[in-house]
This record gives structure tokens, C-alpha cells and sequence, in this order.
């Protein structure tokens, strides 16, 4: 998963807003290198990976699904995103308000507020279960929706007001503490994968692939309430976990620094180290539990990471939900603050973060990741194929591009029933076609582009004159 | 200060791997691999700080 933090310093962009990135703010590669690396080191890394093996993966499915699926991401990161990203160098909000009108553009935002509320609320969960090592209370276990003890709300509730605290008032000093503890991070996700072998009795890489396979993902059924999964379910969950900042163009906001379209490629960091290691690493620590405590099926990522760790491995679960958690709950109360802007942002914080703390203490989220992440990027992707369509075919296929803010309009129908359907039309898939959540986002793309094709020439007044020049920068 | 700040973090990142490398391969217990990872962990945080702020305002403007 990841934080959605800006590029290179990590602090708020609150610059070039509304204008294209000028040459001398653009970013070298290396900027993006670091910031992908520690942005998809989080903290719900460690609910993600025990989750797969809940979910009863086998071996190849898991380490081959999960390599196909994060090089699927990084193309589409390279392919689709940072191209649109690098030509016109805008944020997504400001180029979604050109092409929808800033009354959808504010539906955007709440429907993206609200996700990232629901997001944060796992990574406080996540650090939460930290407290449990030191506190003797009731933690949730892998079936539970609902807090489970008193001791439980309160760890949650300490957790989320000290983040929201943060957030609110503190946010620069949490994102320094982020870009200083990203590589730490990694190299403690490794350590626990490599801890984990050892603590299964493995000691050597000798005949390490039959091992796994008998060992560690061994397949089979998946615990009570959880999904089986596949090589297609792993494949399809890495490639579009962060569908909303690929596809979905959420990105465009941090890659339109880059110099070069190519360094899209940047991502692969965070994908290899973040994603495919720490998933790895984090579903080993989970076998570990399961062999030595057959009937404790909790994912408690405090409690895992303290008993391959100790107090390393502790500080990392805490680091990794706080500095991830910290920019989320900002980026929601900016979110919610575009609805309302003459609301202060930090009372918008606080707010948000309550809600946060609030969520955080259902572990339904946390214990249902999977399918949230799914959501999560089913409910964005829409505005993705609009963007992508706009930009690349609205002059090829007769109509017009920045249809908004060419027609003056607060409100762009064909860019709103696009959404719209395309959810309905997913939700049916799933509800009614028997289509798995993971893989619903695919066909919702390709008909999310085929609606704003055909109701943007169908919606779109003719009498607009001549077409002006395209806000296009060249790279 | 720099220079010495930015040789021992990346010993204290090395340090970090070994321990669980060092306990994987037999050499130390789990208590020894969790104690030196922890004494890896303040000196990575304790190093750090010093260099890396200044290095990531450099590749940004590089």
C-alpha cells in the first residue's frame, strides 16, 4: 500500500497548484527513487502479507502472482501515468477540474477524503497492535468487525489522537522522520523474512523452493472468512493495490516534477522492496505464528514483528503506521478542506482524524484489507480512463478536451455518468456476476473509457469555436 | 561530520541485515540477532538525521 505523499521533500505541494511544473522545480531520478522505495514501505504491508496466507495462497502463486502483478504496476506507472504526467504537468485535481468542472471535482474529493479516512484507520490499527505487546488488553482477532475489549478502543484512541495531533501541527517534523526511516525500514521487513526462515527450521537455500512449498505457503484452504486466493488473485491485487495512483492518475500530482517520462521506472522501488519483499517477508512471520500456535490465526503485525525483532522490529511497526498514517490523515483534511475552503485546515485535520481514530478501531478494515484496497481503487479508477482518454483521444475520436473548463461549466455530465455507471456497473459484476472485487477494476477501465467516449459526443455543445492550444508543456 | 554521519548509517544498515543473517546461518541466538538490531536501529537514527536532509534537498535541485 502507500501513503500519498508528495515528491522529494515530502512536505504538502502548495506550489504550481494551477499552472504546469516549470523547468526549475523539475526533479531528478534519484528524487523518486527514495520517495517510491519508503512511500510503499507501510505499515499495512504488515497486514497484507499474513493476510495471503489466510487467504491460503501457495507458493508459486504468492512470489511469482506478486512479481507479475508489481511489474504490471510499475509499467502502468511508466506507461500511462508519467507520460499524461511529464506533457502536461498538472495536478490531477487541477486537470480533472479542467475536464469535469469543480462541482464533480468536488465529489472526486469526498469520495477520496472518505477513502483515505478509511486507509489511515488501518494504519492506525496497525500501530496500535504495537501497544499490545506492552499492554495486557483483548486485541482483535482474524474474524472480529467490531472493537473487542475496552483496552482495544483506548490503545486505538491514544494511537489516533497522537497522530491526528501531529498531522494537525506537526506534519514536517513525521515526514522527515519518514524519508530518515524509509531504508531502516526496508532492511527490518527483510530482516523478519529472514528471521521468519530460520524460525521455521529452515538454515539453508539449499531446496529452498520445495520447502516453501511445503513449509511456508503451502496453499490449500483459506481460514473462516477469507477469500482463496490464486496466482490471478495475487497477481491482479499487486497490480492494482495502488490502481488509484497508477491508472487512477492520482500520481500525475507527484510525477509531473519528473524530467523524463522514463522515470516512471522509479516506482519499481517501491513495488520490489515495499511491496514484494515486505509482503513476503511479512506472510513468513504469519506462518511462524501459525506453526508454533496452531489456533491463534490473529494478524497482529506488533506482536509478529516483537517476537522476530524484538524492540527493532516493534519501533519499525510503529514508524511504518505513523509516518504513513501522518500524511494520509493531512491528505484527507485537504481533501474534505477543497469541499469547505474557507474551513481551517487544521480543525479539518482533527476532524478527519477523529474520524480516523474512529474507523481505526473497527478491525474489520484492517482484517478485511484485501477487499478494501480493491475498493478503494475500483471507486477511483474511472476518473483514470477519463483523464487517460481525454488527454490521448478526445481530438481523435471528435470531441473536446478540457471540455470544462472550455464550455464554463461547474459540472461535465459525460465525465459524472462515467463514474457513475462504470461503479454501478462494477458493483454489478460483483454483486450479481459472480466477478471477484480484485478483478473488476480491468473491464471497468476499458468501459469507463468506452462511456466518456461516447457520452462526451454525445454531451458536448458543438458551438464552442475553434479549439485553443492545448495547455501542454514539452517535456 | 557529515561524512563520518553518513559511514556510520550505512553500518548501522548493514548492521541492521547481519544480525538476522549471522542467527539465520547459526551463528548467534534470536536475544543476541534482537540485541544488536536494536543498537543498529539508534545508530542509524542517531547518524542519520546529520546527512540525509541536506542530501535529498541536493538530488532535488541536481
Amino acid at each position: 500500500m502507500t501513503d500519498p505523499q508528495p515528491a522529494a521533500t515530502s512536505e504538502p505541494v502548495d506550489e504550481f497548484e494551477r499552472e504546469p511544473v516549470p523547468p526549475r522545480a523539475r526533479l531528478g531520478f534519484r528524487s523518486f527513487v527514495g520517495q517510491y522505495a519508503g512511500e510503499h514501505t507501510a505499515g499495512t504491508e504488515l497486514m497484507i502479507g499474513p493476510l495471503f496466507v489466510a487467504s491460503g495462497v501457495g507458493a508459486f502463486d504468492l512470489v511469482v502472482g506478486l512479481f507479475v502483478g508489481n511489474l504490471l504496476a510499475v509499467l502502468s506507472w511508466t506507461l500511462m501515468t508519467a507520460p499524461i504526467a511529464t506533457r502536461a504537468r498538472l495536478t490531477l485535481y487541477y486537470q480533472l477540474e479542467r475536464i469535469c468542472g469543480r462541482r464533480l471535482v468536488t465529489l472526486y474529493n469526498l469520495a477520496n477524503g472518505v477513502m483515505f479516512c478509511f486507509l489511515a484507520g488501518s494504519m492506525v490499527t496497525v500501530s496500535a497492535t504495537a501497544l499490545g505487546v506492552w499492554f495486557d488488553f483483548r486485541m482483535p482477532g482474524l474474524t472480529d468487525l467490531y472493537p473487542n475489549s475496552p483496552g482495544w478502543v483506548v490503545a486505538v484512541f491514544a494511537v489516533g489522537a497522537l497522530m491526528t495531533i501531529v498531522a494537525a501541527y506537526g506534519y514536517n517534523v513525521v515526514a522527515r522522520v519518514a524519508n530518515i526511516a524509509a531504508p531502516w525500514m526496508v532492511a527490518v521487513f527483510i530482516a523478519f523474512g529472514i528471521v521468519g526462515l530460520r524460525q521455521l527450521g529452515i538454515d539453508s537455500l539449499d531446496g529452498f523452493w520445495g520447502k516453501a512449498e511445503t513449509l511456508i505457503w503451502k496453499g490449500g484452504d483459506p481460514l473462516p472468512g477469507q477469500v482463496k486466493f490464486t496466482f490471478w488473485h495475487t497477481m491482479f491485487f499487486a497490480w492494482f493495490c495502488n490502481i488509484a495512483m497508477h491508472i487512477g492518475m492520482s500520481d500525475l500530482t507527484v510525477l509531473r516534477y519528473a524530467r523524463r517520462p522514463w522515470y516512471g521506472v522509479a516506482t519499481a522501488t517501491g513495488m520490489y522492496l515495499g511491496h514484494w519483499i515486505a509482503w513476503i517477508a511479512a506472510s513468513i512471520l504469519y506462518v511462524v505464528q501459525l506453526t508454533q500456535e496452531p489456533g491463534n490465526t490473529s494478524v497482529l503485525p506488533g506482536p509478529l514483528a516483537y517476537k522476530a525483532c524484538g524492540l527493532a522490529g516493534l519501533i519499525c511497526v510503529i514508524v511504518a503506521g505513523w509516518t504513513t498514517a501522518n500524511p494520509t490523515i493531512y491528505r484527507a483534511g485537504l481533501a474534505f478542506q477543497a469541499i469547505a475552503p474557507k474551513s481551517s485546515r487544521y480543525r479539518v485535520t482533527l476532524l478527519t482524524g477523529l474520524v480516523t481514530t474512529i474507523a481505526g478501531m473497527f478491525p474489520a478494515i484492517a482484517m478485511k484489507l484485501l477487499d478494501f484496497v480493491a475498493l478503494y481503487g475500483m471507486v477511483l479508477m474511472p476518473m483514470g480512463a477519463v483523464v487517460f482518454v481525454d488527454f490521448w483521444l478526445s481530438e481523435r475520436l471528435g470531441f473536446r478536451w478540457d471540455y470544462a473548463l472550455r464550455a464554463g461549466i461547474g459540472f461535465n455530465w459525460a465525465a459524472g455518468l462515467t463514474w457513475l455507471l462504470t461503479l454501478a456497473a462494477c458493483l454489478l459484476l460483483v454483486r450479481m456476476g459472480g466477478v471477484q472485487i480484485y478483478f473488476v477494476s480491468l473491464p471497468g477501465w476499458f468501459l469507463a473509457a468506452l462511456l466518456y467516449v461516447t457520452l462526451s459526443r454525445l454531451l458536448q455543445q458543438k458551438d464552442l469555436g475553434p479549439a485553443s492550444a492545448r495547455g501542454v508543456v514539452v517535456p | 561530520m557529515k561524512p563520518i554521519a553518513r559511514v556510520v548509517s550505512w553500518a548501522a544498515l548493514a548492521c541492521t541485515l547481519l544480525p538476522p543473517v549471522l542467527y539465520f546461518a547459526g551463528r548467534i541466538d534470536l536475544p543476541a540477532a534482537k540485541l544488536w538490531m536494536l543498537v543498529a536501529t539508534v545508530a542509524w537514527f542517531a547518524a542519520t538525521p546529520v546527512w540525509m536532509e541536506h542530501d535529498s534537498t541536493d538530488a532535488g535541485e541536481s
